[in-house]
């Protein structure tokens, strides 16, 4: 299998934040809904695929939204005020471009030239770029979200984009899918919504699946960088099998059943402990009595930032380890 | 309206009995059907057209304190339930646990503070409430540990068409909910008056899972930012300035199609509304939509100046936009089958 560059592309390019996740919904559906026996949009907006299978029920996730920023008041001559939806600092985005759901864009700017360490989302404003109040009141509104500007990018190992996490991840069900091992287990793709606010779809979308084994897919952290952060993953190193982060300790059996299935199909891996963040599979393994859980991690550096970087071959691995996983007894 | 009685009611999270009695006392004059759940919440029911399950959410509960340790001298010590800003404890008057006994929030002296102290918010660890005991066993005899605590606050009605009282968030949702279910609509709906939301949305949790609603909407209290040196992009919402809509939250991110549509019917019954523009803060829409499989939710609100204080300020005229623009939503969405 190689790496389907346009169609990771295209999940990049599109806009879809927290809480407006529709159109990135619709180009996920428009990609598997010939190769699912079932497909379904809870209310919150969850996209739940199904294969069916009579064998163990399993549950994969991977969410659609993005970080981004919410306009909260539009003033008098034009410029925007806005709050972050999601884990967006202050002081990361001044001089940034950032692109609204109807292509027009602004630029984040900020009331102080110095940069102050304390500095706050209310002393950041947005310039949308016109000198006439009225066009800037007609066409941005309250409510009105808007994510980074960015142009997907490749190197022969690399891809750099926007919203990797969480696009990756769904790339990585939509190719699973696309291709999924034959298998008597029940298995359910969940595309969910709100992540970075919270987890919030994978709560209600793990209650109404109930699975026996929940395994999410989402970005982690390296440590082969410049950037100070220390921990042992690596891009190119493989699919991370997370063992803990703040939201979730990985089942043992979930660890073992994962590292057995890497070990025997000479899948490249690598062990992980992050020590902030969590994902889908934090809410999914307290839902009910409690479903084993873990989490198949995509290393990324940069991570929520306008430029994410991810190495193609990780992401080959971790299709191989969610396929295998798929059709695990 | 029935604002005056409830805001002089005491109902501290996980001790709202004296506004739940007093919900069922006028649910049953206005002839109302309704649960009381494990927790304490109210759950009335609006028989009428049904085309969907509406839970209609304010909570009962106000913040307040916790008496934690009475000391060699009498004097009470204690804790904040739910969110205070110790800035605003000093010199306040209080009524101490069910027998409602009168004390006041003290502190040290001015002219015993060291320079350090001078000048800066008093933490709540420093501070004391007086009931004018001599000992502690005195006051043992009057107040025990686990004992709750309210502000003393008269229902004042000045300016123009504004009102002060202590926990106007959320009686002012209470008053509202009783409203709609005393209008009679043949539209169905529960009110549900709940419990403990101060203290993380508790009894919100409960109650949704019991009636697992196709929509919640929630009526509150809440901040309120149009206070002199202010920037006008700051003023989260605006007193007199109609029933706020919550765009987010830090529980929740309200579905924008139907913040818009609530707008919409807003200026089609011509109900003065404005937008919530700030995304701090949270209510019960944040439990109630990631209940079992999930629901949406939306957030109408009477904004308050001088929230989670004794002295919360808010507008007649906002508080029926919000009545007025919450049953315009119900009547829409519950058109019948």
């Amino acid at each position: 299998m190689n790496f389907n560059s346009e169609l990771m592309k295209k999940l990049s390019d599109c806009f879809s934040p927290s809480g407006r996740e529709k159109n990135i919904r619709e180009i996920i559906t428009e990609e598997i809904k010939d190769y699912v026996d079932e497909i379904k949009v809870d209310p919150l907006g969850n996209l739940i695929a199904r294969k069916k299978g009579n064998g163990k029920k399993i549950l994969f996730s991977a969410h659609m939204d993005q970080i981004g920023l919410i306009i909260t008041h539009v003033d008098e001559k034009g410029f925007l005020r806005f709050s972050n939806v999601g884990g967006i600092h202050a002081k990361e985005i001044i001089g940034l471009s950032m692109v609204f759901d109807n292509g027009f864009q602004g630029v984040v700017c900020c009331e102080e030239l110095k940069y102050n360490e304390k500095l706050t989302m209310s002393k950041l404003f947005i310039d949308v770029a016109s000198t006439d109040p009225e066009f800037v009141k007609k066409n941005f509104h309250i409510g009105d979200m808007c994510v980074f500007k960015s142009e997907y990018y490749e190197t022969p190992d690399c891809t750099v984009c926007r919203a990797a996490d969480d696009r990756i991840g769904c790339y990585i069900q939509i190719e699973a899918i696309k291709s999924h091992p034959v298998t008597e287990n029940d298995v359910y793709y969940v595309f969910s919504v709100q992540e970075e606010v919270g987890t919030r779809g994978a709560k209600t979308a793990g209650y109404s699946v109930n699975p026996d084994l929940a395994v999410a897919l989402d970005v982690t952290a390296t440590g082969d960088s410049l950037d100070g952060i220390k921990m042992d993953v690596k891009l190119g190193g493989g699919a991370a099998i997370k063992l803990m982060d703040k939201s979730m300790i990985t089942h043992l059996d979930v660890k073992n059943l994962l590292t057995n299935l890497a070990e025997e199909n000479n899948i490249k891996y690598q062990y992980e402990v992050l020590e902030f963040g969590g994902t889908d599979a934090g809410p999914i393994h307290m839902t009910r009595e409690g479903i084993p859980s873990g989490v198949i991690s995509i290393p990324t550096r940069n991570l929520h930032s306008a430029a994410e970087i991810i190495n193609k071959n990780d992401v080959l691995e971790c299709i191989k380890l969610l396929k295998v996983t798929a059709a695990s007894k | 309206m029935f604002l005056k009685e409830l805001t002089e009611l005491s109902g501290v999270s996980g001790c709202e009995y004296e506004v739940r009695n007093y919900i069922k006392k006028k649910l049953e004059e206005i002839g109302c059907s309704y649960d009381i759940d494990k927790l304490g919440n109210v759950i009335a029911h609006n028989k009428g057209k049904k085309s969907k399950t509406i839970m209609v959410a304010a909570h009962m509960d106000e913040v307040g304190l916790i008496v934690t340790h009475i000391d060699g001298d009498g004097f009470i010590r204690f804790q904040a339930v739910g969110g205070i800003d110790p800035r605003v404890l000093n010199s306040k008057q209080v009524l101490v646990g069910d027998k409602k006994i009168p004390g006041v929030i003290g502190s040290k002296a001015v002219h015993l503070m060291s320079d350090d102290e001078r000048g800066k918010t008093i933490p709540v660890e420093k501070l004391y409430i007086d009931i004018g005991s001599n000992s502690k066993a005195e006051t043992e005899k009057l107040v025990s540990i686990g004992d709750y605590v309210v502000f003393v606050s008269d229902y004042v009605e000045f300016g123009d068409s504004l009102i002060k009282a202590k926990a106007l968030d959320d009686r002012a949702g209470c008053s509202a909910i009783l409203e709609l279910l005393s209008m009679k609509l043949d539209a169905d709906f529960y009110g549900v008056f709940t419990v403990m939301e101060e203290v993380g949305c508790r009894g919100a949790i409960t109650a949704s899972y019991a009636l697992e609603p196709d929509l919640g909407i929630v009526i509150e209290g809440t901040v309120c930012a149009d206070m002199p040196g202010i920037e006008e992009h700051s003023k989260s919402t605006i007193i007199g300035g109609g029933a706020a809509l919550s765009i987010m939250d830090n529980s929740t991110v309200y579905d924008i199609d139907i913040v818009r549509s609530t707008a919409k019917i807003a200026e089609d019954n011509n109900i003065t509304y404005q937008f919530r523009k700030s995304s701090a803060g949270g209510n019960d829409a944040g439990a109630i939509h990631k209940t079992k499989d999930g629901s949406k939710v939306m957030a109408i609100s009477v904004p308050c100046r001088y929230i989670h204080s004794a002295v919360n300020v808010a507008s007649k005229n906002d508080y029926n936009s919000v009545v007025n623009l919450t049953k315009a939503v119900i009547l829409a969405n519950q058109k019948g089958e």
